[in-house]
């Protein structure tokens, strides 16, 4: 398997949405590819016949009754909010200004 | 000191004085509240101490008491919440910057529970941030110290809790145990931890790290509380779609039968791959030592092998930051939490998340969150993150293997007693080898408890770790209460007797 390169977890990072300095990057990449090295080890024995497991107590289907409860206050919600405006969280332009 | 110190009370001996109306609530909060300020300056167990909330709480439970009311049997014993579980009107961090000052607008299922029985909340304890770490270094608010040793780390990610618990701070603690955050600091501050079986206890609430191996529970210094702690927060909730639909075993009922120390017909698998090399020799002691005594009581011991368990870790360290890399896109500075505008350029919403997770998240998160979306990103995801779900399904058959051999299995619950802390900040895998014999019952579900087994040779507490099958969580209780009383008779008391007095502020 790949090691991972300082380029690699700067672009990994983007895609994380994790803005990080030079010396982060650096650090990163160093200290992930330790880190995969020594994970990759799973591939040894995940051969094709072994199914994959997601959760450990396996369950399908689970349903409530469907009756409308309470939600939160939405008042409650904002109040917690970094901006707020008019009953609504107020965020930052979606798209660039070319978009 | 005239009065009986009410701090070093079990839970259960102080529920026991509360119902016979010896003592008030208010009077076991507030002592617990003169302890937390006397001590915690030194400790730093807390991240926030809500003393009038707790006393509220108390007056309440005092008052519907002495009016005749039937109460839950730890009505007024006071707790401590683990800052992940989110509490309604009370701050929860997370022990992250990136949630300094939210104060969640609902309570997690579990403070519901809490509330409704009338258990005052002292505060809530600090944490590794987001619950990555295994010795509360990772936490944005300062370190938690070991009770036994101020320099030593007190375990991770629950160090706070397990700290309050050894410190006498709290009778009761709640923690979170996603790859060992609840066992390992037991283990190493001398407490009790218990991770129950998966869907056991409610997950509504919990700040998610990996979601499908999350399970909260009790933080204890003895088997019985912990057993009353988690009849009180387990249970079916419908607001958990993972959370098992039927009623918990008798766990209280199981805690009281060992404690008799008879154990006469029980199989006990010794796990041949969670001892030998990696372990300290007085933590392997302390082990074999707690299996002889597990054996007069009358026990069977059977050597049972989990061969897959060594690739455990590896799978964990896939599967927890994959799970943790998705459940953290939340925290994008759009609805909770800290936002920060990008420094040049346009501010745009993607530009403002990046910035803000730039700023908001401890380099531990930064490391898995990155670990993670690597494994999940196009290429790779077959070798790594498929890889290691396979691994998942190779571990659960060991532990299927295991358990038709023995009704329980055991092993020592972390490879050494607490080291210094800064010592292996700089050595991220160093760090996730703490979590070697604690992982394999996260990925396959299965409940665990950890006891105090003995002093290691370095005089710092070690723990026994009992693993049973999902949803059999009462023999852990059974098993544990009744080497705990052999232990202590042994000991002529609790471990916890054996801790350095703490130095008292004034």
């Amino acid at each position: 398997m790949s090691s991972l390169s300082r380029d690699e977890v700067a672009r990994v990072a983007g895609l994380a949405r994790i803005d990080l300095t030079p010396a982060e990057i650096d650090r990163l990449a160093g200290e992930l590819d330790v880190i995969v090295e020594a994970v990759a080890s799973v591939s040894e024995i995940a051969t094709p016949d072994v199914p994959a497991t997601s959760h450990p107590l396996p369950m399908t289907n689970v349903f409530r009754t469907d009756e409308p409860v309470a939600p939160l206050d939405r008042d409650a919600v904002l109040a917690a909010a970094p901006a707020a405006q008019d009953g609504k969280f107020l965020v930052p332009q979606i798209l660039g200004e070319d978009a | 000191m005239s009065t009986p110190d009410l701090t070093r009370l079990s839970a259960a001996a102080l529920a026991d004085r509360l119902a016979a109306g010896d003592v008030s609530s208010v009077d076991a909060t507030q002592a617990h509240l003169d302890r937390i300020a006397a001590v915690d300056g030194a400790v730093h167990a807390f991240l926030h101490v809500s003393a009038e909330q707790a006393l509220d709480t108390a007056r309440d439970v005092d008052g519907r008491r002495a009016r005749g009311e039937e109460l839950h049997a730890l009505a007024g014993v006071p707790i401590a919440v683990k800052d992940v579980v989110v509490t309604e009107g009370l701050p929860t961090t997370a022990g992250s910057r990136i949630l300094e000052g939210w104060v969640p607008p609902y309570d997690a299922t579990l403070v519901s529970r809490i509330k409704a029985a009338g258990l005052p909340i002292l505060g809530k304890t600090n944490m590794d941030e987001f619950a990555m770490g295994s010795s509360t270094e990772h936490s944005a608010y300062g370190d938690t110290h070991n009770p036994w040793d101020l320099d030593r780390i007190p375990g991770g990610s629950g160090g706070g809790s397990a700290a309050a618990v050894a410190a006498y701070e709290a009778p009761l603690a709640i923690g979170t145990d996603t790859g060992g955050s609840i066992r390992q600091p037991a283990a190493v501050t001398g407490t009790v931890g218990v991770k129950p079986t998966y869907g056991s206890v409610s997950r509504y609430g919990l700040i998610a790290m990996a979601s499908s191996l999350d399970q909260a529970g009790p933080v204890t210094r003895t088997v019985l509380d912990a057993a009353l702690l988690h009849e009180l927060i387990g249970g079916h909730d419908p607001l958990d779609s993972t959370s098992i639909p039927e009623p918990l075993p008798s766990l209280v009922e199981a805690a009281r039968a060992g404690a008799s120390g008879d154990l006469t017909g029980v199989r006990v698998g010794v796990i041949t791959e969670l001892q030998g090399e990696g372990y300290q020799a007085g933590v392997l002691a302390r082990f074999h030592e707690s299996l002889e005594l597990l054996q007069r009581a009358g026990a069977t011991l059977v050597e049972v092998s989990c061969p897959h368990f060594r690739y455990a870790l590896g799978a964990y360290y896939l599967i927890m930051p994959s799970e943790a890399s998705s459940n953290l896109a939340k925290f994008d500075g759009m609805r909770f939490g800290l936002r920060v505008e990008p420094t040049d350029g346009p501010a745009t919403a993607e530009r403002v998340m990046a910035a803000t997770r730039g700023a908001g998240f401890g380099d531990e998160v930064k490391r898995r969150v990155i670990l993670g979306t690597y494994a999940l990103s196009a290429g790779y995801y077959d070798a790594y993150y498929g890889s290691a779900q396979k691994v998942r399904t190779l571990i659960q058959r060991d532990f299927a293997a295991a358990f038709a051999q023995a009704d329980v299995l055991v092993s020592p619950t972390a490879p050494t007693t607490a080291f210094k802390l800064g010592e292996k900040l700089d050595d991220p895998l160093a760090m996730y080898l703490n979590d070697v014999a604690t992982i394999p019952a996260n990925l396959a579900g299965v409940p665990g408890l950890s006891l105090p087994s003995g002093l290691s040779d370095d005089g710092l507490p070690a723990g026994f770790q009992i693993l049973a099958p999902a949803k059999a969580d009462d023999r852990l209780y059974r098993v544990g209460a009744a080497l705990e009383a052999l232990l202590e008779q042994s000991w002529e008391g609790p471990l916890l007797a054996k801790a350095p007095e703490l130095e008292v502020a004034r």
